[in-house]
């Protein structure tokens, strides 16, 4: 398996806070990577720095060998890196199926059209599949601030999924999610993720969640990767089950 | 539970609709009612007097800029500077027949109006698209500004305060006379008015139309989707722009007069009045809102011409109290207990 994407000693410090300390990291084809680690040790910085919201103060980030860095976030997506967020992004006076929709304008690059309606057939049919797969059989003509947490989050990832990513990066994609739900919905994002044989990484504190679904495991501390491999290699680790799991503190 | 039980369970939702004010244009329904008003509107003009013409003429063209006004609050930018456009169009008409353009005929005359204020709105617009909100807002003034002092200072080219004449020779190629010139007039506006309009509809259901919906949401998540927040501005803005020019231009033929008024900061917020008089919630509510503002300002200023502005005023209160969605939204819910009483 080729890397698709790298970080090449990236360094990005919030006043005190090592957000991202000399990191370097390759991301392989097809993998499926669990990122954990306490608050503040880099996460959603190690996402923002790859889709460009941050850049980062040296370094690199290469994807498929090219360097990334100093593009935009709306070049790094038209090149194959989509993103969901902790906080859902979505539009939330439109439906659940003109989001949809609206992505796969974009994604055709169609957006700029004034004429032809948003709602063509073809693009509707299809919005309505990827919607399916996702979970959205019906309701779908409903605001998206209609949609509970679980939905909202699916949603989130269904849009960036839409975009035909190569990379697809999701930050905490079962936060607010009820217990119940949460499998449920790490289901779904799973099997169609694999489907697709996309490299898909999520940042997770639930260890339960990381265990049962990466392939890999990358814990953070400090802007820095405590520790690399399986996951249960990973959970095995002493320092991991100290700085990150607690025990023993 | 399914997802959407549980959406419909979703507490935000509890005791509160959802605005769905901009979802509305894709309603036939308004669509049919207004092919209704339009053909209405066609028949019942020679029977109306000259004033109720011009009335509604020039509240017509000034629903056209009002129109462009609205496109741009759909993305949440809330322009104080169409005059620019409104005036840009108006002088173009007057400048073209003062300065000898060999064309005297009404309609190439509006259309040079629309491409001047195009070009305009295409210059302004690659400054102004990268701000947003109070700064969107007063940077459009700043423009229309500049252009009045220009129209002001520039007496030997503008008039000054005197403004120019803008009298065409005819309409597309017919020369009506004195008693017939504004129906003629009327019609002609009347024509452009409901092809632009329908233009504005099929704008508003495109995918550039949504996007602008989407940015008033979420421009992060736009940015994220890979599309161009500033590509979509820009784009509606210089559409808006277009629509200000056709809109003066139209004006321009209908009074036969300009003056730098027309580019003067409280042109720009009449718009903006008019805007949220009509409400958003259809390409229909501008026009709309500009025919019941005209009708509004008339006799307000026949009842009481030293504190018509108070009368106005008042009014706008009284709709921003008990139909914030403008008078758009007034239709909406008649329509709707209208639908609901046929049910039951």
């Amino acid at each position: 398996m080729g890397v698709v994407l790298e970080t090449v000693n990236v360094t990005r410090y919030f006043g005190a806070v090592k957000a991202a300390d000399d990191l370097s990291v390759q991301l392989a084809e097809g993998q499926t990577v669990g990122i954990v680690g306490p608050n503040g040790s880099g996460k959603t910085t190690f996402v923002n720095l790859v889709t460009g919201y941050v850049k980062p103060a040296r370094g690199a980030v290469r994807f498929r060998g090219r360097d990334i860095t100093p593009l935009t976030p709306r070049q790094i997506t038209r090149l194959g890196i989509a993103r969901s967020f902790q906080i859902p992004q979505l539009y939330l006076r439109l439906s659940v199926l003109e989001n949809m929709l609206l992505a796969l304008a974009i994604r055709e690059q169609q957006h700029w059209d004034l004429w032809r309606p948003l709602k063509l057939p073809a693009r509707v049919e299809e919005a309505r599949c990827l919607l399916a797969q996702f979970g959205f059989d019906t309701g779908v003509d409903q605001p998206c601030a209609a949609l509970p947490e679980g939905g909202r989050k699916l949603l989130d990832v269904a849009l960036s999924f839409a975009l035909r990513p190569s990379v697809l990066l999701l930050d905490e994609p079962t936060s607010g999610v009820s217990v119940e739900d949460k499998f449920a919905v790490m289901d779904r994002l799973m099997s169609v993720v694999r489907q697709s044989a996309i490299t898909a990484v999520f940042i997770e504190h639930d260890m339960e969640v990381v265990a049962r679904y990466a392939e890999r495991v990358l814990v953070f501390a400090e802007g820095r990767i405590l520790a690399d491999g399986g996951p249960a290699a990973v959970f095995a680790n002493p320092a991991v089950r100290t700085h990150v799991l607690g025990e023993g503190v | 539970m399914t997802l959407e039980e549980r959406s419909l369970a979703a507490p935000e939702l509890a005791g509160r609709r959802l605005p769905r004010a901009l979802g509305l244009l894709e309603a036939s329904g308004a669509v049919r009612a207004a092919v209704a008003v339009l053909v209405v509107l066609a028949l019942v003009a020679p029977l109306l007097p000259g004033w109720l013409l011009f009335l509604l003429t020039v509240a017509f063209a000034k629903g056209l800029v009002v129109l462009g006004v609205v496109l741009l609050l759909r993305g949440d930018l809330v322009s104080f500077g169409h005059g620019l456009f409104y005036a840009a169009g108006a002088y173009t008409v007057a400048f073209a027949l003062r300065w000898g353009v060999p064309v005297r005929d009404a309609a190439p005359l509006v259309l040079l109006g629309t491409l001047v204020a195009t070009v305009v709105a295409a210059l302004v617009g690659l400054f102004i698209a990268r701000y947003r909100g109070i700064f969107f807002g007063m940077l459009s003034t700043a423009f229309t500004m500049i252009l009045y002092s220009l129209l002001l200072k520039l007496y030997w080219l503008t008039g000054g305060t005197d403004g120019l004449a803008a009298r065409p020779a005819g309409i597309l190629g017919l020369q009506p006379a004195a008693d017939t010139l504004r129906l003629t007039q009327y019609y002609f506006v009347l024509v452009l008015t409901a092809a632009v309009t329908y233009g504005a509809y099929r704008l508003a259901a495109s995918p550039l139309g949504y996007l602008m919906r989407a940015i008033y949401d979420n421009e992060i998540r736009v940015e994220y989707m890979g599309a161009s927040v500033r590509q979509a501005i820009y784009r509606t803005y210089v559409i808006s722009g277009a629509l200000g020019g056709l809109g003066g231009a139209l004006a321009a033929v209908a009074v036969g007069h300009v003056a730098p008024d027309l580019a003067y900061w409280t042109s720009s917020g009449e718009f903006v009045f008019v805007a949220l008089f009509g409400g958003a919630g259809s390409v229909f509510a501008p026009l709309l809102g500009a025919v019941v503002f005209e009708f509004v300002r008339n006799y307000a200023f026949k009842l009481s011409p030293y504190t018509w502005q108070l009368l106005l005023g008042s009014v706008l209160v009284l709709v921003i109290l008990f139909a914030p969605g403008g008078l758009w939204s007034l239709l909406e819910r008649l329509a709707q207990r209208a639908r609901g009483g046929k049910r039951s």
